[in-house]
């Protein structure tokens, strides 16, 4: 059915049909996720309203099930303000910088040996790179607002993602030592072999158990890359003000959608380059595409999970643990791991 | 027109566009978008010349931290304008000299070519071998004693920019948060058993 499809676009469109066929990949690709952009909305407000003993939203649909269109919906309604004094210009760039890395990363991530947009060689390194560029909508959103507060909203966020993602990249250093590889899709396969994957329990042989510093670092640092609770410095409802705080209808759904976006953004990457991707837990069973998908939710819900259990960190004491716990203790096991390689122990041969 | 030409051309009028832009606009903030756009359109150019490694280098580094960096102070400036254009004519001798020496150095590098300074093309990256790769190569074994040069050099940077802020007694009574997030409950609440009085 895939070549019928393929060999009637091919008819139709000529020679700009390989434009055409990437651009229905990406469709394919963009479509889900911001599928589950929304969904993930939901499902976080259903988890934490378990955890806390509530029901969630259950009023919109069976079981609440529409409440993100009826959201979405609202948000799209309703009228975009924007500040005297603000430059309009940069106030309406600010959320398409924050959103669109989330989406441009998802060029390069594979979903299995061969399912993958572009098989680029350096795709670890463009990965960090568009994920970079994500920090520019919050510090514009904050500037273009011309208040105070989002300004220093802005400011807070920022240096908390920069600082978030030195820690972030060591960790990430030590992944792509071990598994030789910047490619995405050979990281994932190099954690298919070991001593345990030889034995039928391949789990055991994934980044997440060798690197278990380097993973615990990563995890923490993503969260944080996210500003998600308990590192929601960006937006505490309670007690500080946002960038955002200048933002309504659709302009603030695109941040909002940009969070999310990242989350999930994030979560695939630890499943692909701690929790061995699409590759099974054990012998038994065949390597595919739900196992990444199962890895990816087992991480979002760990997201929401601790966003329900732990109290907020103090702005200062993120800063601490960012510089002087997470970035010290990278570059020892970077140094550790060097020696590991070097010495007859070496178990990524 | 081959499609690689179109992207070329395409990259390149926005680089061109964008440089301008740099100079041109009144707000330095837009300024400074500007540049990130022209960092962005290069990384395009040099994707083109194969040259992966740098071009994802030049976002990484570039447009992910530097100017980010440069963003978070040239918001915090309040530039007036009008007393910045004040010695525009006095200035303007010693600007154009230098000006000038840029141009001719410019001509010299990009004429290259044409005067002969150079005794091959353009090397070619080889399919087999990624870019990545090859740089770290060569950095590690021909080009080992620049590299570590050029880190030691950056770490008496960082050096320096820490002795220079930390001077003195620190001066603010904030708390240390190290010490902060090791204090237990039994350090700063004290739980007093009363036996339960009886009323005569």
């Amino acid at each position: 059915m895939l070549d019928a499809l393929r060999e009637l676009l091919q008819g139709l469109f000529g020679s700009v049909f390989p434009l055409v066929w990437t651009l229905l990949k990406i469709v394919l690709i963009i479509a889900p996720l911001l599928l589950c952009v929304a969904y993930l909305t939901f499902w976080e407000r259903k988890v934490i309203g378990w955890m806390q003993v509530r029901i969630g939203p259950n009023r919109v649909g069976p079981w609440g099930l529409i409440q993100p269109i009826a959201d979405g919906l609202k948000l799209f309604l309703k009228e975009v303000v924007v500040p005297t004094g603000s430059d309009k210009s940069v106030f309406v760039i600010a959320p398409m910088f924050a959103f669109a890395p989330a989406l441009a990363a998802w060029a390069v991530v594979p979903f299995n040996d061969t399912l993958v947009l572009a098989n680029v060689n350096a795709s670890l390194l463009y990965v960090m790179a568009i994920s970079s560029i994500g920090i520019y909508g919050i510090i514009l959103a904050g500037w273009a607002s011309n208040s105070k507060y989002a300004f220093l909203g802005g400011m807070r966020s920022a240096a908390q993602m920069i600082s978030y993602e030195i820690s972030m990249g060591l960790a990430l250093v030590v992944v792509l030592m071990v598994s030789n590889s910047l490619n995405l899709g050979d990281i994932v396969s190099s954690q298919g072999r070991g001593i345990f994957a030889d034995h039928g329990v391949g789990f055991l042989s994934w980044n997440w158990l060798p690197l278990l510093p380097m993973f615990v670092v990563y995890l923490v640092s993503i969260v944080a890359e996210t500003n998600r609770a308990p590192f929601d410095m960006a937006e505490g409802e309670s007690e500080i003000v946002g960038f955002h705080c200048e933002y309504s209808g659709m302009a603030f759904a695109v941040f909002f959608l940009a969070e999310y976006a990242n989350m999930i953004l994030v979560s695939t990457l630890t499943s692909l380059l701690f929790l061995g991707g699409w590759l099974s837990p054990v012998g038994f069973l065949p390597d595919g595409l739900l196992w990444l998908f199962l890895k990816i939710a087992a991480v979002l819900f760990f997201f929401l999970w601790i966003r329900a259990t732990f109290p907020r960190y103090r702005y200062d004491q993120i800063m601490r643990l960012g510089w002087k716990v997470f970035i010290p203790l990278c570059l020892i096991w970077l140094v550790v791991v060097g020696c590991w390689m070097m010495s007859p122990l070496n178990i990524w041969k | 027109m081959e499609f690689k030409t179109f992207v070329f051309y395409f990259f390149s009028a926005i680089l061109v566009f964008a440089g301008l832009r740099v100079i041109t606009s009144r707000n330095p903030v837009h300024a400074a978008l500007f540049l990130v756009l022209a960092f962005f359109s290069a990384a395009g150019v040099w994707m083109l010349l194969q040259a992966e490694f740098l071009a994802i280098a030049l976002i990484l580094i570039y447009v992910g931290a530097v100017m980010v960096l440069f963003l978070f102070v040239v918001m915090m400036l309040d530039i007036n304008l009008d007393r910045l254009r004040e010695g525009f004519w006095s200035y303007l001798p010693l600007g154009s000299i230098i000006a000038l020496l840029m141009v001719t150095e410019m001509a010299l590098v990009l004429g290259g070519n044409y005067f002969g300074l150079f005794e091959s093309g353009v090397p070619q990256a080889t399919a087999e071998v990624s870019n990545v790769k090859a740089v770290g190569r060569l950095i590690f074994t021909e080009y080992v004693y620049p590299f570590e040069l050029a880190s030691v050099i950056l770490l008496v940077g960082i050096v320096a920019a820490v002795a220079l802020t930390q001077r003195g007694k620190r001066k603010n009574k904030s708390v240390n948060p190290a010490q902060q997030v090791f204090v237990k409950a039994a350090d700063r609440v004290r739980v007093l058993q009363m036996p339960a009085e009886k009323r005569d």
